[in-house]
């Protein structure tokens, strides 16, 4: 048994196998494997040898076209090392009679050979490049397969990982994935999204569980307390078992709460939406309570196939939301991809800083087809109940009056078309950069409505990369300066009667609800899962209490102070959240 | 059947390194002959990369090279040449 600590980014605890994925220039972990699966193993090599040996003469002779063919000559020393027989019994052998998996025993003896050619005279030592180079090839190949695997699945499973990228989870099997560690990460990346909003627990940050886990291995995620149990003994999986006992109580009693109202004790009314990536989720949403669909991302129709989608791709998955919510609210975002969602494909030239980058809506205006085609299914989507548009990253106006400029060019294109579509649809933006944050008072005459993405937000403000492990730990909600910044956005919302939401990881933790209450949100868009317990502590709180913990906190000056501060208030209304 | 086994200098500026290795075996590769290179009491596959690679043969490395099969006599003639002929290199 072994006990890895990392960050729990998504609660619950479960008891499950591991598949544990490789990530490209990451050591191999010995996995063993039982002898039946040798022939499969072997035939997967076969699969990946001859797959890179196609790449690799296509580079050749594209090179050779390309720079002449002195230069193509370097591939086929590549070449040759994937057709050297020597080389090659070695892998099959060692993956007969050790039982390991292709990975393993073509990195090991690759390895082996990089050893043995720097002993040699210096032009030989150089050529380990070329060898690294040639099992990078091969493994890309082998566990691309195996991420492929991850679409059919047909056992649960829990998913060991270096890093997910958010191609990944779109082709995961969602019906059997029970949970989610992976090495890198903060609270807020990508993997913790998706577990939220699939409900199933994650640790994230874990820096090297992937090495020690093998596939088949039985794991404990725990995403209360953030750690990863390797190999469990029987105590412990009791002690696990008692604990989801009572978990599951706890979500029954959640569930009672579905069809009463999110009202406090002092009688406000409180609206709470949910965030959704899939159409599927929809129903997730009602099923927990939730008003409507505060959020719509709409990223993952780009991420989930190869291709890019079309305008009925976007129609089809957008109707299929707003049938589910049956004349509730749904708000659209507009692609957000880019930074951490963006995929390799897209992204042609590696940029420095990527969240400073050509991503969002930036991205649409320098593509201005893709995002007409997105526009387009939006408006004709609108015509089947309550939908709004939201466009993402807005830091200026002039971006937002171009995003505006482009929905009413598409309007008309469609009026002209003779399509029928909904003139009035509700625009509204997201409040996620300071700049927009500091200018809200000018954004709210020309906008409908504003959604605070504090997760953006807070790292725009405080200049910490929400994803690098290394910093995550200065990324927190409670610093002063995202505060205020919140606090203006609201009350230019009051002010201007533009309705705001806040559809950031920030309002799904009950710590800071009193807070928000109390600078006067009454909207939150979360993950769905996070509904239920949402709307049970707003039911256990006064705004009149709210305020008092608001005008309190804005004389506090730093977030420690703040965050113990807000979790004595909460403790004191809801002792059983902690 | 034929078998054959030639005695040959290495005369190319940096010996049996990673281009000259692959055309060797590339060549190589094109009979049915088993082909053997032989440095001191070191015998290699010559028909693979990485084996010839860990000949470590430098320029003027005396090797024997051993072709044993039906298409012996044109394999150890065109072998030859490509070492003769410096590999291509000037």
């Amino acid at each position: 048994m072994e006990i890895k600590k990392g960050i729990g980014v998504s609660p619950g605890v479960v008891i499950c196998q591991a598949v544990v994925l490789d990530a490209e220039e990451y050591r191999i972990p010995e996995r063993h494997i039982s002898a039946d699966r040798a022939g499969e193993e072997a035939e997967r090599l076969e699969h990946a040898l001859a797959g890179a040996r196609k790449e690799l003469t296509e580079l050749r002779d594209n090179t050779a076209k390309r720079l002449g063919k002195e230069t193509g000559a370097i591939f086929d020393f590549h070449l040759a090392l994937l057709d050297d027989q020597t080389l090659l019994e070695k892998i099959r052998d060692k993956i007969k009679t050790e039982s390991v998996t292709a990975e393993f025993a073509v990195a090991t003896v690759l390895r082996e050979y990089a050893r043995e050619f720097l002993q040699m005279p210096e032009y030989l030592a150089e050529r380990v490049k070329d060898v690294y180079d040639v099992e990078k090839r091969i493994l890309r190949r082998l566990i691309g397969e195996s991420r492929e695997g991850l679409g059919h699945l047909t056992e649960d499973v829990v998913v060991l990982a270096h890093d997910l990228t958010p191609s990944q989870t779109a082709s995961m099997d969602r019906k059997h994935i029970m949970g989610l560690a992976i090495d890198a990460g903060g609270r807020t990346s990508h993997t913790a999204i998706v577990a939220r909003a699939l409900g199933i627990p994650a640790v994230v940050g874990l820096n090297d569980v992937s090495v020690f886990v093998n596939t088949g291995d039985v794991v404990i995620i725990d995403g209360n307390r953030g750690l990863v149990i390797i190999e469990p003994d029987e105590a412990t999986i009791e002690e696990n078992r008692q604990f989801l006992r009572r978990q599951v109580e706890f979500a029954r009693e959640l569930d009672r709460l579905r069809d009463l109202p999110a009202i406090t004790m002092d009688g406000h009314e409180i609206t709470l939406l949910g965030n959704i990536e899939f159409p599927g989720e929809a129903e997730n949403v009602l099923a927990r309570g939730g008003q409507g669909v505060g959020l719509y991302r709409t990223e993952f129709l780009y991420l989930e196939k190869e291709t890019e989608p079309t305008e009925e791709n976007h129609y089809e998955a957008y109707c299929k939301v707003i049938e589910a919510m049956d004349g509730r609210p749904v708000c659209i975002r507009t692609l957000d991809l880019g930074a951490d969602k963006y995929t390799q494909a897209h992204l042609l030239i590696q940029e420095r800083n990527p969240f400073l980058g050509l991503r969002s809506i930036r991205f649409c205006f320098q593509h201005l087809q893709l995002f007409k085609t997105q526009l387009r299914a939006i408006l004709r989507a609108s015509m089947k109940g309550e939908v709004s548009v939201m466009f993402p990253l807005i830091t200026t106006v002039m971006e937002l009056r171009q995003a505006k400029m482009i929905l009413r060019d598409v309007m008309e294109d469609l009026e002209e078309e003779g399509v029928e579509v909904r003139t009035d649809v509700p625009v509204g933006m997201m409040m996620e950069v300071p700049s927009a944050a500091l200018q809200c008072n000018q954004f709210a005459q020309e906008v409908d409505f504003f959604s605070i993405g504090t997760n953006d937000l807070i790292q725009y403000t405080l200049a910490v990369d929400r994803t690098n492990e290394r910093v995550a730990p200065l990324f927190t909600a409670a610093n002063p300066a995202v505060l205020r910044l919140i606090k203006e956005v609201i009350r230019a919302g009051q002010r201007y009667d533009v309705g705001v939401t806040l559809c950031g990881e920030m309002g799904s933790d009950p710590e800071y609800l009193l807070l928000l209450l109390g600078m006067g949100l009454r909207t939150f868009s979360v993950a769905p899962p996070s509904v239920p317990e949402l709307k049970k502590a707003i039911r256990s709180i006064t705004i009149e209490h709210a305020r008092r913990v608001a005008r309190h906190v804005a004389t506090l000056n730093t977030d420690k102070q703040i965050v113990s501060y807000l979790r004595n208030q909460i403790r004191e209304v809801m002792p059983e959240a902690y | 059947m034929s078998r054959h086994e030639i005695e040959i200098t290495l005369i190319n500026k940096h010996g049996l390194h990673a281009r000259p290795a692959t055309q060797f075996v590339q060549l190589a590769n094109k009979y049915e002959s088993k082909i053997e290179v032989i440095k001191k009491d070191l015998v290699v596959d010559g028909k693979s990369v990485t084996s010839m690679l860990t000949l470590g043969a430098e320029k003027g490395t005396l090797l024997r090279i051993r072709v044993d099969g039906q298409d012996a006599d044109e394999a150890i003639s065109k072998l030859s040449g490509l070492i003769k002929g410096k590999f291509g290199e000037e």
